[in-house]
């Protein structure tokens, strides 16, 4: 694809046209072996052969005859008593908070007849805002995950809790008595109240210690931070200078840091709008998902980490006046003119590293120091509690039970023998430890070592308070009693401790007592947030240990290194993995790559062709052997455009094994190649990293060039801030047709000679619009592709998983996707320039859904009209209807539509989230579940528009703007997508386009005349207007 | 006695007028009376003697003082607390059993309930007046759907008698010319010989076999398709329930709202299948001992809930919401399910095919009138048509209102 500027491409196979892309471009549907090994035919991507097929077939027609003949009974089981407040059929709503270890958020949970089903982001919470990530989003599904486990295990078998309390008591007794260590070994704690259990614990086990960990551990910003993890305030900054963060995507708080980052992103292209923008870099060393956002991006190697943090210093101190310090240089690009950004925006700069080098950190403390940061983006006088893990404590805890000296040990929640670096080394030393409990939800990796298993309840289940943010208190209430024989584990360490075991009770009489009356505990339970206090005045940490940190820094890093180094990564999908056995997830595509159902060694472009790799098409990869310092595993491996040469990244939270069916032995596990740097874990190697293909072939469910674009022009559409504030439509692909006049741009308006009004032409009569016409616009320029949208969209719509082998058949069901488009500077004639396109690309992108065409190409060549047009606007889908020529998907110009091949539910190839009744509850009621031999497509959530609707009407009155939410709009953490009524002149949606349909906003593939009523945002980068090829500043200094 | 019975009818449409407009009056002052008390006290007080759970109220205002019955409706455990000597004998007298407080309601709307009673016995000739006339309402309906009968049959023997008078010249012309001038015993072959061999004619006739053959078929294809049409529609459908449940006598004899059980029915998707605590809020004390009311005692008991079976089955590709038709729509519940009121067993009363629904929605008006909603919508429309405003015209026929 390209436009008049730029060539656009989503993956290298597209970039070079390859032949087998080629190829697979023009299968819209995919293929699928014909035959099996025996040669007898098959059914179409399954593993059924034809003649079986046809046998039974014959059987399930006369079955469904004679069944016809009779109606079944069915059933209508009412309450025995009804609770007061739940109506069957409405839903109820209630708010809570998300917790899984220190991420949070504030939710509202949607339940009907008791059963939550989708949860949304508690827009009341002034820390987390209403945004939810994709995994919280997700998170509703693990609650109906049928290989947690049902009960308390002793030994591995099931066992009562009272005779499980009974034993670990005792056990623990004798621990005790005989002075034995007792540790709790947990992920970062966010609620206060449970600490207060474990002090009730430690009290009456005096031999106790807390030991916090964080698999994605940042205990050395926390160390060079005086102890705390200060909060972060994008939406202050006008230069973001991220080192290694990917803050947007995986870095502490993603979701939230996300809509700051936004706020100074968002232009408005009306007179007087904002036309300001904040300037965003990033060094790095694979293309995080932040790094695809950013305006300004470079690549460094692990091994120079500390030296670019470094050389920032300097760069800034030469700037200000202040004392460069001595360290080796290093060659990166744009860093000079960051240092030099970040000088003139001072006090509204900001520098965040990704490192967990506690000296990395301190020169970023310094530099923030220097920028007057502290006070303005960052405040350190109200600290954030999502990690409080120490590695030092964790390695300590880790050698003591190597060493026989610990007695008990309750993992809470926690799973160090997988998500820690050192867990095989813990594994063996778990049957030295005489009492071993976790309260994990499952029989885990850890768990499944350990002799008492006691698990926790999920934190739907669950009473819990959470305290995110110093003075901003955050509550859990359950929306569904305990599905399985699962207790708190609060409850637990209760009940150990000689006390009542009733948390909720607990729970109540603490926050009674602190607000002062029941009433006031209903009302916070009712919000499900308390934010009494702002922080206390901010304090401007001393830089200690600068000269120390730099010489740490010398000694730990190299500024040129030609090995080759180990970059781990977390996935914006997967996380740590703590999810990992839900499918949701699993079949999310990660951002950038693309890629699902498993991990990948991601590698440049250039160090594939060094190590001699030649990638085909998506499908078919090369199987790589990656060892790191002897360890050894192998792996798919795929050509990521934009990772720094002579690095191999991998994605933790992938090779689970005891997680459950979803996850195991999906991908491999990274956590063990992480290395150490100061007594902190890093997530890179830069010890003996070998790639070698090993002549296997691999496969890797990627999406990113499934429906290609063919020729198509004006698919995304971008331009720079400077071109923007000039003209407002810069940018802004004109499409042009020639004539007997000469070429012409197409107008709606027919405004001077050089245009032309073809989008009034039309074969059709068109549509009016009386009561609503529903509409959406999507910001580009806001969009951070991170997922989020995609899994509210699944969740809501009962969208079914297929699993990685139908996404390698191209047959995933989303009816949202992010389409992620890789560009570059290059002329589009320059195939010198195109040859390094792929070294450092730019990258867009967009998130493509049914774009509710007016003139909609799939309404035309539906040979039985099961996709019509509505009076509102809406392109509806009747699946009752639909026989699945497959015509309108082959017609649509957009590739939205998805055709059902299987039956995704009660079918056990397929033995996902709608494969047993635990997993069917989390079906929406209100939306059909899909039969194979259908089309579908988004249908803009039409079930919350009539929800909407029929409460207005019920109420007499016109449906306020904002009531109506469609999923993907609600879980935008960007607020990057605007849904609403055309026709209400006082929505958002008509407020922004009357003052973006003169400027930025734009049709995709507008040339075709389909109109559509889903507008996109042109993307703006904040950038010079003409591209000084930097080839990496030298910057020498004493 | 033409006359007498003329003017007998004058007499008595004059004293229906009367009522009717006293009815009136009173009606401003009792409609939510009336109102409060269907939906409240119905369930276990009458407006006569009679005694249903509670003391039937008739004469009730000149029983008590109506500040007593307001405190009384209030809070009746304060009032027996108290130890009003009044309250405690009724307490005793009825079991022990409790009446509900209703704190929710003012005075003012406690002594229009009591005024709606008193007016219920003041008009107690009025009903039956009333009676007859709503009898006559029927009687003529169903005397026109009798005359439609007869019109019918009507017809059908004036066609048999045209048939008849077809025949009879087809058969003459027939016989004129087959009869030659010398064959007079043509005349006189017996008329079943005649008929017989006709009949032979006749089938050896291709044109009229290929006719007959395609007649069989068409009637044959017509009685298959009717019946494939007939798959999966359940009209009539009355299934045996597990408790033998009389809507007759609920709904029918006293009247108990519908909303009283059917908890959902303008608030949501679902009317509801009432839960045995809806039950038990007058069978704890009524007909305890009936077999049918022990069933819920046992599955209460037992705590598993009572498993009815479901008669009116939309499959789950329709999207169906009670609140949209009930309470937007404000159409009866007898509009689709039928008089319920005087079913013992309920049954299926229309086809719940999409045919159906469409039909309606075809036909019927958007009950617009007071609904801010539809108010833009009525200005359009009744800015191009004269026609009133109809579903259909408000995208009530397509895809998406009901398949999602």
């Amino acid at each position: 694809m390209e436009n008049n500027t730029k060539r656009y491409w989503r993956g290298i196979e597209e970039l070079t046209n390859s032949p087998e892309f080629v190829k697979h471009a023009h299968r819209e549907f995919g293929d699928a072996p014909i035959a099996n090994e025996k040669g007898e035919a098959l059914i179409d991507g399954t593993n059924t052969v034809r003649r079986d097929f046809l046998k039974v077939l014959g059987f399930g027609v006369s079955a469904v005859a004679l069944a016809a003949c009779e109606a079944p009974i069915k059933k209508s089981i009412p309450y025995l008593n009804k609770p007061e407040d739940v109506e069957p059929t409405i839903a109820n709503w209630y708010a809570s908070t998300f917790i899984d270890g220190g991420d949070y958020a504030s939710v509202l949970v949607k339940t009907r007849e008791g059963r939550p089903i989708k949860v949304e982001g508690n827009k009341a919470s002034s820390v987390s805002k209403g945004a939810l990530s994709a995994r919280m989003q997700a998170s509703v599904l693990s609650l109906y995950d049928n290989e947690k486990l049902k009960g308390a295990l002793i030994g591995g078998k099931a066992a009562d809790w009272a005779i499980a309390d009974k034993e670990i008591i005792a056990a623990l007794g004798k621990v005790a008595t005989r002075g034995g260590q007792i540790r709790i070994v947990s992920n970062s704690i966010l609620s206060p109240t449970t600490k207060k259990v474990i002090g009730d614990f430690i009290a009456k086990y005096p031999t106790t210690k807390l030991v916090t960990y964080d698999a994605n551990s940042v205990s050395g910003l926390v160390q060079a931070n005086g102890g705390i993890l200060p909060s972060f305030d994008f939406s202050k900054a006008k230069t973001i200078v991220s080192i290694g963060a990917d803050f947007l995507g995986t870095w502490i708080s993603p979701t939230e840091f996300a809509g700051q980052w936004a706020k100074t992103r968002r232009v408005n292209s009306a007179e007087g709008g904002n036309k300001e923008m904040s300037r965003h870099y990033q060094f790095e060393t694979i293309m995080s998902n932040t790094g695809a956002n950013a305006d300004y991006r470079a690549t460094y190697k692990p091994s120079q980490e500390g030296l670019v943090v470094t050389a920032l210093y300097n760069a800034i101190a030469s700037k200000v006046g202040g004392a460069t310090i001595s360290s080796a240089s290093v060659k990166i690009a744009h860093l000079d003119k960051a240092a030099t950004d970040l000088v003139a925006t001072k006090g509204a700069s900001i520098v965040v590293s990704g490192s967990n080098d506690p000296a990395v950190q301190t020169v970023v403390v310094a530099i923030n120091v220097m920028l007057g940061a502290y006070g303005s983006t960052i405040d350190a006088g109200s600290p954030v509690n999502y990690r409080q893990g120490s590695d030092a404590e964790m390695t300590a805890f880790i050698n003591e039970a190597k060493a026989g000296q610990i007695g008990a040990v309750i993992f809470y929640n926690a799973n160090p023998v997988y998500n820690h670096p050192r867990g095989a080394e813990l594994a063996e030393a778990l049957p030295k430890i005489e009492l071993t409990i976790s309260t994990n939800d499952r029989a885990d990796e850890t768990g499944s070592l350990c002799k008492y298993n006691t698990p926790d309840s999920h934190y739907l289940e669950s009473w819990n308070d959470a305290e995110p943010k110093r003075g901003f208190y955050s509550f859990t209430q359950p929306t569904i009693s305990t599905i399985f024989k699962t207790r708190q584990t609060q409850s637990s360490l209760l009940t150990w401790s000689g006390l009542n075991g009733d948390y909720a009770n607990y729970l109540e009489n603490v926050w009674v007592s602190s607000l002062g009356g029941k009433t006031a505990w209903s009302k916070v339970l009712h919000d499900g947030i308390y934010e009494p206090a702002a922080g206390v005045a901010s304090n401007v940490p001393q830089t200690i240990g600068l000269a120390d940190a730099v010489a740490s820094i010398t000694k730990n890093y190299k500024a040129n290194s030609d090995k080759m180094e180990l970059a781990i990564y977390e996935k914006v999908t997967m996380g740590t993995g703590s999810q990992a056995n839900n499918p949701y997830l699993q079949e999310c595509p990660e951002p950038v790559s693309k890629a699902c159902w498993g991990n990948y060694a991601m590698v440049s472009l250039a160090t594939a062709k060094k190590l001699s790799l030649d990638q085909e098409v998506e499908l078919d990869t090369l199987e790589v052997e990656v060892s790191v310092n002897g360890k050894t595993v192998k792996l798919p491996f795929i050509v990521q455009p934009g990772q720094a040469n002579d690095t191999v990244a991998i994605a933790i939270g992938y090779g689970r094994t005891k997680a459950g069916k979803s996850a195991n032995n999906v991908g491999i596990n990274a956590y063990p190649f992480a290395s150490v740097i100061n007594g902190n874990i890093a997530f890179s190697n830069t010890g003996d990293v070998i790639v070698k293909a090993t002549g296997e072939t691999a496969k890797i469910a990627r999406t990113q060039t499934h429906n290609t674009v063919m020729a198509r022009q004006s698919v995304v559409q971008e331009t720079v801030l400077s071109a923007y504030k000039k003209n407002v439509e810069a940018g802004r692909f004109k499409p042009s047709v020639l004539t007997s006049e000469g070429k012409k741009e197409i107008s709606a308006e027919n405004g001077n000679k050089e245009q032309i009004n073809t989008t009034g032409v039309s074969l059709w009569n068109g549509h009016k619009y009386n009561n609503h016409a529903w509409g959406m616009v999507i910001d580009l320029n806001t969009c951070t592709g991170c997922a989020a949208c995609v899994v509210s969209c699944n969740a809501e719509n009962n969208i079914a998983v297929v699993g990685r082998q139908e996404v390698i058949n191209r047959r995933e069901m989303h009816w949202m996707r992010i389409d992620r488009y890789y560009s570059s500077d290059a002329d589009v004639e320059d195939a010198k320039g195109l040859e390094y396109a792929s070294e450092n690309p730019e990258v867009i992108f967009q998130p493509m859904l049914c774009q509710h065409c007016n003139n909609a190409p799939c309404e035309t060549v539906c040979p039985v009209l099961a996709t019509t047009h509505s009076t509102e606007g809406l392109n509806q889908m009747t699946y009752n209807r639909c026989i699945g020529t497959r015509y309108c998907a082959n017609n649509c110009p957009y590739k939205v539509r998805r055709f059902n091949w299987f039956r995704y539910y009660q079918t056990d190839e397929y033995d996902f989230q709608f494969n047993n009744d635990l997993g069917r509850m989390v079906i929406n009621p209100e939306v059909t579940v899909r039969s194979r031999g259908v089309m579908e497509k988004c249908s803009m959530c039409i079930q919350r528009i009539q929800a909407g609707k029929l409460e207005a009407k019920k109420e007499r009155r016109r449906p306020k703007d904002g009531e109506i939410q469609v999923a993907c709009a609600q879980s935008c953490p960007t607020d990057a997508i605007t849904f609403g009524d055309m026709n209400d002149e006082t929505s958002e949606i008509t407020k922004l386009l009357n003052a973006e349909r003169k400027g930025r906003a734009f049709g995709v593939i507008e040339e075709i005349n389909v109109k559509p009523n889903i507008s996109y945002l042109v993307k703006i980068r904040n950038k010079e207007e003409k591209v000084v090829k930097e080839e990496g500043e030298v910057k020498e200094h004493a | 006695m033409t006359i007498m019975k003329r003017l007998k009818n004058v007499s008595l449409m004059a004293i229906l007028v009367f009522f009717a407009s006293v009815a009136s009056v009173k009606a401003q002052d009792n409609a939510e009376g009336e109102q409060i008390f269907k939906n409240n006290c119905s369930t276990c007080h009458a407006v006569t003697d009679e005694v249903v759970v509670g003391p039937g109220l008739k004469g009730i205002s000149q029983r008590r003082p109506i500040e007593w019955i307001v405190t009384w409706v209030h809070n009746p455990q304060a009032v027996i607390a108290s130890g009003d000597k009044y309250a405690v004998d009724l307490y005793n007298k009825y079991n022990k059993a409790q009446m509900t407080a209703y704190p929710g309601y003012s005075a003012a709307q406690i002594t229009s309930v009591i005024a709606y009673i008193d007016a219920q016995v003041t008009a107690v000739v009025a009903p039956v007046a009333g009676a007859v006339v709503a009898g006559a309402a029927p009687a003529a309906g169903s005397s026109n759907g009798g005359m439609m009968q007869y019109v019918m049959i009507a017809l059908l023997g004036v066609m048999v008698l045209v048939l008849v008078a077809l025949l009879s010249i087809v058969s003459s012309l027939t016989k004129l010319s087959t009869i030659t001038p010398d064959s007079i015993e043509g005349q006189k072959i017996p008329l079943l010989q005649r008929i017989a061999e006709n009949g032979k004619k006749l089938t050896a006739n291709s044109a009229f076999k290929t006719g007959a053959a395609l007649l069989i078929t068409l009637l044959i294809g017509k009685a298959t398709l009717d019946s494939a049409y007939g798959i999966g529609i359940h009209q009539g459908y009355a299934p045996e329930q597990p408790i033998q449940f009389s809507h007759k006598l609920h709904a029918g004899q006293y009247e108990i709202n519908c909303t009283y059980c059917h908890t959902g029915v303008y608030k949501g998707k679902g009317a509801n299948i009432p839960s045995a605590n809806i039950c038990m809020n007058c069978h704890n004390a009524i007909k305890r001992e009936s077999p049918e009311i022990q069933k819920i005692y046992r599955s209460l008991e037992k705590d598993e809930p009572i498993q009815w079976v479901r008669v009116h089955n939309l499959p789950d590709l329709a999207y169906f919401n009670h609140a949209q038709h009930t309470n937007v729509g404000g159409l009866e519940c007898t509009n689709c399910h039928g008089e319920i009121a005087k079913m013992e067993v309920v049954q299926q009363r229309s086809s719940l095919t999409m045919g159906w629904c469409i039909d309606c929605h075809r036909k019927t008006e958007v009950n617009a009138k007071g609904n801010a909603y539809y108010d833009k919508l009525v200005e359009l429309h009744n800015s191009e048509t004269k026609e009133p405003l109809k579903v259909q015209n408000i995208g009530g026929l397509e895809c998406s209102k009901c398949h999602y």
